[in-house]
């Protein structure tokens, strides 16, 4: 016990020192003597290098967990909306299989798809899929499809469309996607994939083609890509 | 409440005279990519508000360690971290409003105004007055944001405030108003040229109220037989 306490009285007496070392060297005359040296210069910057990178570091580890929660409660959120809760008894989160989608320009190289399953048996997928070719930038998308390749829902989870004009493929702002509900390969020809500009069945906007263009034709994309990849993924 | 001249002239210039936006011309960038709606705009000037008081105060703090040479890459490093944790805490505590602020929140970053008020006003001033600066300059900035957000939202679509319960709260939805109901919307003024145009009459306004003042005071004085000082 004794060699303890001493021990404390050591380290506190070591702080004393050092604490009027700290005090005396960062007076403001003694600062001033040191900041036209180049040692210094260097010296401060690399500090507060280190002092930034240290607080970031804790902040990064301190809210990890919350913002990866966050972003699972979107994607558990949008998943609901394509993929009915009646369908499935299984948490869709933890039930995936990763395909890879190079080829099919979904907007990743590596497609996660979530399945859907009651009482073991596949009932529904659904995935991510992004159109890169919207009016401006790229538009991420939710879909599911169940079984037997129709679709179930289409949502969009962001994009940067014009606001008034392009933003119409938001449920919030009008029912235009809806119109996917129920299509599948099998009950439009390739052609009849597009806006009616094109010569396909989905109604476009007044002012705006590109957007509702790139929409249709990224879904019918990942219809095919679930048409591939149907045995793989409703065997697994 | 005493408060002294030279913290009634920080409020002053934050405020009015000297606003980041309305006299400054500073941070433009972030202020027209935001300000579609007021709330988009409250959320981001009190963003804005937290950074600029922190790195006021950090470099106050300090400002006898930092030598003038390499002044501005510590400037630049401070602000760009304290900007990527308040991304972060927005991120995990106010993801629903990050959601909506998220790409608009690193552009913090670039508003020179941060930089501008570490470099004119904390790396030469006392903590406590950095740290008002920082306030005063920030709700400056705040309502710059918030008035050109509301002005841009009733004209392009005829409401007020809206989704401001993402922001603040369940409690806070009764300023969520709809101004003109039933109103076609006019696109224009959502667009990026809106909020320049918009801006301009804001500018234009607090330029007429200035004069304005100016003359009264000029008046003033010339009704007392004083010889007015200044005459802008």
């Amino acid at each position: 016990m004794k060699s303890d306490s001493d021990h404390i009285k050591w380290l506190i007496e070591e702080a004393i020192t050092y604490k009027e070392f700290l005090k005396h060297w960062l007076e403001p005359s003694n600062l001033e003597r040191l900041r036209p040296r180049l040692a210094f210069q260097t010296g401060v910057l690399a500090g507060f290098a280190l002092i930034a990178s240290f607080l970031l570091g804790v902040t990064h580890c301190s809210t990890h967990d919350a913002i990866q929660q966050r972003l699972d409660e979107d994607l558990q959120k949008s998943l609901a909306e394509v993929v009915p809760s009646t369908l499935h008894d299984n948490d869709l989160l933890q039930d995936t299989v990763t395909v890879p989608s190079a080829e099919d320009n979904l907007g990743a190289n590596e497609t996660t798809v979530y399945i859907a399953r009651k009482a073991g048996q596949v009932s529904a997928v659904c995935f991510k899929l992004a159109a890169p070719d919207g009016y401006s930038g790229i538009i991420n998308m939710v879909i599911g499809i169940n079984r037997d390749g129709e679709i179930l829902g289409v949502r969009v989870i962001n994009h940067a469309e014009t606001p008034g004009l392009g933003d119409k493929i938001e449920i919030a702002k009008s029912s235009w996607i809806l119109d996917f509900n129920g299509r599948s390969l099998l009950g439009l020809t390739d052609a009849q994939w597009a806006v009616k500009k094109d010569g396909g069945v989905f109604d476009q906007f007044a002012g705006a083609t590109i957007t509702p263009r790139a929409v249709v034709k990224t879904v019918h994309r990942g219809l095919q890509f679930f048409n591939r990849h149907r045995n793989e993924l409703i065997g697994s | 409440m005493f408060i002294s001249e030279s913290y009634r002239k920080i409020m002053r210039d934050g405020i009015w005279d000297n606003n980041i936006v309305f006299s400054q011309y500073l941070a433009l960038c972030p202020l027209l990519a935001v300000t579609v709606t007021a709330t988009n705009g409250l959320g981001m000037g009190l963003a804005t508000l937290a950074v600029l008081i922190s790195t006021n105060a950090i470099v106050s703090v300090t400002r006898y360690l930092i030598p003038s040479e390499v002044r501005i890459p510590i400037f630049v490093l401070l602000i760009a971290a304290v900007v990527t944790v308040v991304d972060m805490l927005m991120d995990a505590w106010l993801h629903e409003l990050h959601k909506v602020l998220g790409l608009f929140i690193p552009l913090i970053v670039t508003n020179c105004a941060i930089l501008g008020r570490a470099e004119s006003f904390a790396s030469r001033q006392p903590v406590a007055l950095s740290l008002w600066d920082g306030l005063m300059m920030g709700l400056g900035f705040t309502m710059a944001l918030v008035v050109l957000g509301a002005a841009r939202e009733i004209a392009s679509a005829g409401t007020l405030f809206a989704n401001a319960s993402l922001l603040l709260g369940d409690g806070f939805k009764f300023i969520e108003l709809t101004l003109i109901p039933n109103y076609k919307g006019f696109l224009l003024m959502a667009l990026p040229p809106g909020g320049f145009i918009m801006l301009a009459f804001i500018i234009a306004g607090k330029r007429l109220l200035d004069r304005k003042r100016v003359a009264n005071k000029a008046q003033a004085t010339l009704l007392s037989e004083a010889i007015p000082e200044e005459i802008r």
